[in-house]
């Protein structure tokens, strides 16, 4: 176990970490204000990818693709939000997860009778390749794009949040809805548009993430557990707490995934270490995240006052 | 006193000694024109009626909003699929053993979990469920994730034969109609009540001297013996135990099936396990993409029916 390997698996671990507070963020505000569970934000993520992934190929730029594909996603989302999602916030949690996990087998079916089961999407050529970081240490161009993406992404997002009139706004939503409404603030138009940011970070994920993972139907399903481990880890409806959970989340799903299997090979024979190691790094978010709860139930950064 | 409530309670045991009657003959029907088939598919129904059944108990009587009741399922479907893997098949063992296993395990996980409440409740059941679906992956020896195939049945003696599937089909149907009775009388019973009176007010609950913790998680672990029974069934229903079994879709599908059939009600559970799973059984001989239909009717039932469908049978109970 050497330090590039340590520096490398950080380095991976914050680029994870940033995509899914890219998710969390807008997860974590639907759930902070509206109070609802929506299990289709990950289809969002899935929508995103597979828009970017058709939008690649039609006009072969990847950029181009990317860039055209967030905001197609930003306006499918608030269009979902609108005539649908919008009926189910009055409703109890229950409703909600059975309306919302429909809403994943539509899409999830609505996207295979389009696109087909994946659809191919890879790096740029000119990012394929890997950048010396320092002497012996180089890492692949197309993850520190990701990094890079994805820093000024949540510093922006941050400073909308924590800065703006805006971010003031969904804040006082967050903290208390019926006293920012009685105040005012026009919590469903206001909503509309944090759903549509939402959607469109969850395409910038999806898209982003595409040429690492896959580009395939129920891409959603498994992140997005994730995302609200992440998002109830930090608190919900706090995107303070979201990047804090993300980065955490993320680097110790990556660290756990290659640190456990090198500490189980020191008591345990080699091929039980290399079968228990991820599993255990899988099960340590979990553990983490059932610690936290145990501890402070409301969450690290607890949004409401 | 002929009330409508009592009116009701005898429309309800004609129906339900109807249901039976038509259960008891369904077999002989379909092995008469020739459609076996349908005898398997039936007690694939009953299984996940016993299932989304002990996770009524949870949703509609505890209000306990529980994510993660495929630990319970995927727990029972080890406990006999594995001792069968070694050579263990004693039927009462296995059955046992599952019902034990995910009994305590869902004393440790309710002990924990429910001290937390609302959302928070329902992420960290999730949360541990999810532990031993990657625990259930890392297992090789039992499969992994590619799962494990069972050769046998678990064998209970007596001359039954559970790889007949009309003997598996009549040993699901009494499995079901215990727990839908035992559902019926807990929730009638002293116990009963005071799991609803605490999911109505629990500090109101608390303050009349009932202890809500041990009776939310006396609740938890009867519910969760009972999901690892439905899981037991399922090892010998499809000769296989794998780790989706515990995924969290398999506990969505359940709560899925509650909520369409009626949360807290006695049928929801039958009601929805039966309403989607005969859905997606006829769909798919039509169509590949039959969960996109599936998604509609769902939707469409969370829209206009929020009661669930055993809701648009009984009018609404006035609160009396």
């Amino acid at each position: 176990m050497s330090g590039l390997l340590l520096i490398e698996q950080s380095l991976n671990g914050l680029q994870f970490g940033l995509m899914l507070f890219l998710l969390a963020a807008g997860l974590t505000l639907v759930f902070g204000i509206m109070d609802m569970i929506n299990l289709a934000h990950g289809s969002m993520y899935m929508v995103g990818a597979f828009v970017a992934a058709w939008l690649v190929e039609l006009t072969g730029s990847f950029l181009l693709g990317v860039v055209l594909a967030v905001p197609l996603t930003a306006l499918f989302g608030m269009a979902m939000e609108s005539t649908l999602l919008r009926t189910l916030y009055a409703r109890d949690h229950l409703s909600q997860v059975l309306a919302t996990f429909a809403l994943i087998l539509i899409l999830n079916e609505s996207v295979r009778m389009i696109w087909g089961s994946d659809l191919p999407l890879s790096a740029p050529a000119a990012l394929a390749g890997p950048v010396e970081l320092m002497p012996g240490l180089s890492y692949p161009a197309y993850r520190l794009l990701i990094i890079a993406v994805g820093l000024v992404l949540a510093l922006a997002l941050y400073g909308l949040v924590a800065h703006t009139r805006v971010g003031a706004l969904v804040r006082a939503g967050a903290s208390n809805r019926e006293m920012a409404m009685t105040m005012g603030v026009n919590i469903p138009r206001l909503f509309t548009a944090v759903f549509g940011v939402g959607a469109a970070l969850c395409a910038v994920a999806g898209a982003l993430l595409g040429p690492l993972f896959a580009v395939q139907v129920g891409m959603g399903e498994s992140i997005l557990i994730l995302a609200f481990v992440v998002i109830v880890i930090g608190g919900i409806g706090s995107v303070r707490g979201a990047l804090v959970g993300s980065l955490l989340v993320g680097m110790v799903d990556t660290l756990g995934r290659t640190l456990m299997p090198h500490l189980f090979r020191e008591f345990l024979p080699p091929q039980m270490a290399s079968a228990a190691g991820p599993a255990v790094a899988s099960v340590i978010v979990y553990l983490l995240m059932a610690v936290v709860l145990f501890v402070k139930p409301e969450g690290l950064f607890p949004a409401r006052g | 006193m002929n009330t409508p409530s009592t009116r009701r309670l005898v429309l309800e045991t004609v129906v339900a000694w109807l249901a039976l009657v038509l259960a008891l003959a369904f077999p002989f029907a379909m092995r008469a024109i020739d459609a076996e088939f349908y005898i398997s598919v039936a007690s694939r129904i009953g299984i996940y009626a016993i299932a989304a059944t002990s996770l009524n108990l949870l949703l509609g009587y505890g209000g306990l909003v529980s994510f993660g009741h495929a630990a319970f399922f995927g727990l029972g479907a080890y406990c006999v699929g594995v001792p069968i893997a070694e050579g263990f098949a004693n039927g009462w063992l296995g059955f046992g053993l599952a019902m034990g296993v995910a009994g305590a395990a869902a004393l440790a996980i309710g002990a924990i979990s429910l001290r937390t409440r609302g959302v928070y409740f329902i992420m960290i059941t999730l949360a541990f469920a999810q532990m031993l679906y990657y625990l259930a992956n890392s297992i090789k020896a039992y499969g992994g994730d590619e799962g494990l195939n069972i050769s046998r049945r678990s064998d209970f003696g007596f001359g039954l034969d559970l790889k007949d599937d009309t003997t598996f089909y009549f040993v699901v149907l009494t499995l079901l109609a215990a727990v839908l009775i035992g559902l019926r009388r807990l929730v009638a019973s002293r116990f009963g009540r005071a799991i609803q009176a605490i999911r109505d007010d629990d500090v109101r609950a608390e303050s009349i001297g009932y202890p809500t913790f041990r009776f939310k998680l006396l609740l938890f672990v009867i519910a969760g013996a009972v999901g690892g029974l439905a899981g037991a069934l399922m090892v010998n229903q499809q000769n296989y135990v794998n780790p989706n079994l515990l995924y969290w879709t398999q506990s969505g599908t359940l709560m899925i099936m509650v909520i369409l059939g009626g949360v807290g009600t006695v049928w929801g559970g039958l009601i929805g396990a039966a309403v989607l799973l005969i859905l997606e059984e006829t769909l798919s001989a039509y169509t590949v993409h039959w969960q996109f239909y599936v998604g509609w009717i769902l939707l469409i039932v969370v829209l206009f029916a929020p009661r669930g469908l055993a809701g648009l049978l009984v009018r609404p109970r006035r609160s009396d």
